[in-house]
């Protein structure tokens, strides 16, 4: 039987690893539901990590920190909103592009940043956690953003199914055309969705440079990104679904890590695989009904709209 | 040299600075290639500080350049051949996965030198260079076995090759020599740098009663990990103290310094020949980083006398009896791991919990 410190200790580990993806994952597929597609959010996270955390090494206040993470976040969201919602540029490549641009601007801006370690979230909110008994050391790594990543989800769905400004968002998601007829502003509804991407996704990168691992280096977001859009697409673009997924994914990471540390023989190679194999098999499952599936997409993803056509 | 038409357009899509006359006054050129982010700590920032001496050793008699942040495999092979075309006459390519590119551009440029990091393949103009690391590695694992109340020495390692097993199994000697209880659990990250997989593997650690944890990975998470939770850390490749200052003891960092200048001045004199340069702490090119105060006096003073026995060469890492984790006598009492085998490991000393 294992000891209960250590199910305690993988159940925090397993909110804190879905976090970033939770966070980022909801941003994009609001911004997929109104039927853009934006690859960027690998970059968008990259920024929001960067300019969060020299807005908390400059102002001292991990709060303002995570406001500069999302405005960066919803600019660089703007910057690709101008080039495809506006100027009709193709979303796969301009996404890309943002991704690429994003690596490369936030290792520019944090360059002088990165030998400044800063105090974690969670040591920030509880200061004495070095010192308190593993239990409660535990419990106070559930900081204010892994609990955003808890209820966030049911927020998203409920905005999406329930509030008007979501049904008119995938509506607009669904055919641009239709909703354009009916009086809606396409391109208006697209902007805001595309920059709650933005911002959602610059939360995500201050999490991990603000409370998971406290500090600015080059490229530390490491592909969450894209497991984060991989999700989207997997979770069929249900807020909950994306939610399980990312938490799913995060415990097979952690699973991973406690299984060879408990020493059970298993190839680590095999079990590198494993978060992407669980993941990948639990989804298939989910969305194995193909109709389904295909009703849920927002058939106007990744297609311009102009007025005009 | 005779030029004619061939030769000349030959020549001139592979070496243009070669034909030039080799005026006294021309700088040598020397290109770095890094797999990593320079940032301010790490593998790739240890071989940057080397440069930057070699640089400053050698004044106006070199220009070097270097290009980081390069993937391993094909990649790779674009940006060596980019920077022999352009003119460099002594490479240095920085990583174990540069092999096989470095060994095909230096085919076709045999008047380049290359220098290969943590290789084992050389070639008439490619050298190879590492550093003992396990000799460090040792002395951390000294200081784990003193500082360790449980015993339980947390290792977070990337893949399991024999760079990285070499160390797992020193710091389990190293310990073991003061403390026979001593065990290291290994868990496996499967990525050289991701900040974030790194702590997490150092949470997991801790949460199963790891009360001293080290890495083989080359971000600073695990000593951020261990100063959150108030546990011991010992680094690698940098110091991080600055991320770690209370609990951070020390880091078994690498220095290239010398070995770049020496080799620099060897290909500027022409004596440059293809050789295989290994190092330890008796030739400078691993040091453990200055000791955290809370190592205490009689600890500091034993990783001294034991510092100066490996540099003498009294003291060595994997000297026998060794037990495999399977049991059997791996090195027999009185004898010495040789280096080939040293180089070639791939199994763990008993007290090892982690498979390869």
């Amino acid at each position: 039987m294992p000891d209960p410190g250590i199910i305690l200790a993988i159940l925090v580990a397993t909110l804190r690893a879905a976090t970033p993806l939770v966070l980022a994952g909801l941003g994009e597929l609001v911004t997929e539901r109104s039927g853009v597609l934006n690859l960027g959010i690998e970059g968008m996270m990259l920024v929001g990590a960067a300019v969060g955390f020299m807005a908390t090494v400059v102002t001292g206040n991990p709060a303002l920190g995570m406001i500069a993470a999302m405005l960066a976040g919803a600019a660089m969201a703007l910057v690709f909103g101008f080039l495809t919602l506006s100027l009709l540029a193709n979303q796969v490549a301009t996404g890309l592009a943002l991704t690429i641009f994003g690596i490369g601007l936030s290792a520019l801006l944090g360059v002088d940043y990165q030998s400044h370690p800063i105090t974690g979230l969670a040591t920030v909110i509880s200061p004495h956690l070095s010192e308190a008994s593993p239990a409660v050391q535990q419990l106070l790594l559930i900081d204010p953003l892994v609990m955003v990543a808890v209820v966030a989800p049911f927020l998203v769905h409920w905005y999406l199914t329930r509030a008007r400004g979501g049904l008119v968002l995938r509506a607009v998601g669904e055919s641009h055309d239709v909703a354009f007829a009916l009086g809606y502003p396409v391109i208006r509804i697209r902007y805001f969705a595309v920059m709650f991407g933005g911002a959602m996704s610059g939360l995500a990168g201050s999490y991990l440079s603000l409370a998971y691992t406290p500090m600015w280096t080059e490229n530390m977001v490491a592909g969450r990104g894209w497991i984060a859009l991989a999700l989207v697409v997997f979770s069929t673009w249900k807020p909950i679904m994306l939610a399980l997924g990312a938490l799913l994914f995060g415990f097979v990471t952690i699973a991973q890590f406690q299984v060879e540390a408990l020493g059970i023989d298993i190839p680590p190679q095999l079990l590198a695989t494993l978060p992407y194999l669980a993941t990948i098999a639990v989804l298939v499952l989910i969305s194995r009904d193909t109709t389904r599936t295909k009703l849920n997409a927002p058939a106007a993803l990744g297609r311009s709209f102009h007025p005009s056509t | 040299m005779t030029i004619s038409r061939r030769t000349l357009l030959g020549s001139s899509l592979i070496a243009p600075a070669l034909l030039r006359p080799a005026f006294a006054a021309d700088p040598t050129k020397v290109a770095f290639v890094y797999v990593a982010p320079i940032g301010d700590a790490g593998w790739t920032f240890q071989h940057e500080l080397g440069r930057r001496a070699m640089d400053a050793a050698l004044g106006t008699a070199v220009k070097s350049s270097f290009v980081e942040n390069v993937e391993e495999g094909a990649d790779s092979e674009r940006v060596i051949r980019q920077l022999a075309t352009s003119g460099n006459q002594m490479i240095f390519t920085t990583s174990f996965g540069y092999m096989n590119p470095t060994l095909k551009v230096a085919q076709a440029f045999p008047k380049v030198h290359f220098a290969h990091a943590t290789g084992y393949k050389r070639a008439a103009n490619v050298s190879t260079y590492s550093a003992r690391f396990y000799e460090g590695r040792y002395l951390a694992g000294v200081i784990a076995g003193r500082m360790s109340k449980s015993g339980v020495i947390g290792y977070v390692a990337a893949f399991p090759i024999p760079e990285v097993v070499q160390g797992i199994n020193a710091t389990l000697l190293g310990a073991q020599s003061v403390n026979p209880k001593a065990t290291v659990k290994v868990v496996w990250t499967s990525s050289w740098f991701d900040p974030g997989k790194e702590r997490a593997a150092a949470d997991t650690l801790i949460a199963q009663g790891a009360d001293f944890i080290t890495h083989h990975t080359d971000s600073t998470a695990v000593a951020q990990a261990g100063e959150e939770k108030g546990v011991y850390t010992v680094g690698y490749n940098s110091d991080m103290s600055k991320y770690g200052p209370k609990t951070c003891l020390t880091a078994v960092t690498m220095v290239w310094d010398q070995y770049y200048i020496n080799t620099v001045k060897a290909a500027i004199a022409g004596t440059w020949k293809s050789d295989d340069v290994w190092g330890g702490i008796g030739q400078g090119m691993v040091k453990l980083a200055k000791l955290n105060p809370a190592v205490p006096g009689n600890v500091a003073a034993e990783i001294a006398t034991k510092t100066a026995d490996i540099a003498a060469g009294k003291l060595h890492p994997f000297a026998g009896p060794i037990t495999g984790q399977d049991g059997k006598i791996k090195v027999a009492a009185g004898a010495s791991l040789a280096d080939k085998d040293i180089a070639a490991m791939n199994w763990f000393v008993a007290g090892v919990q982690g498979k390869i």
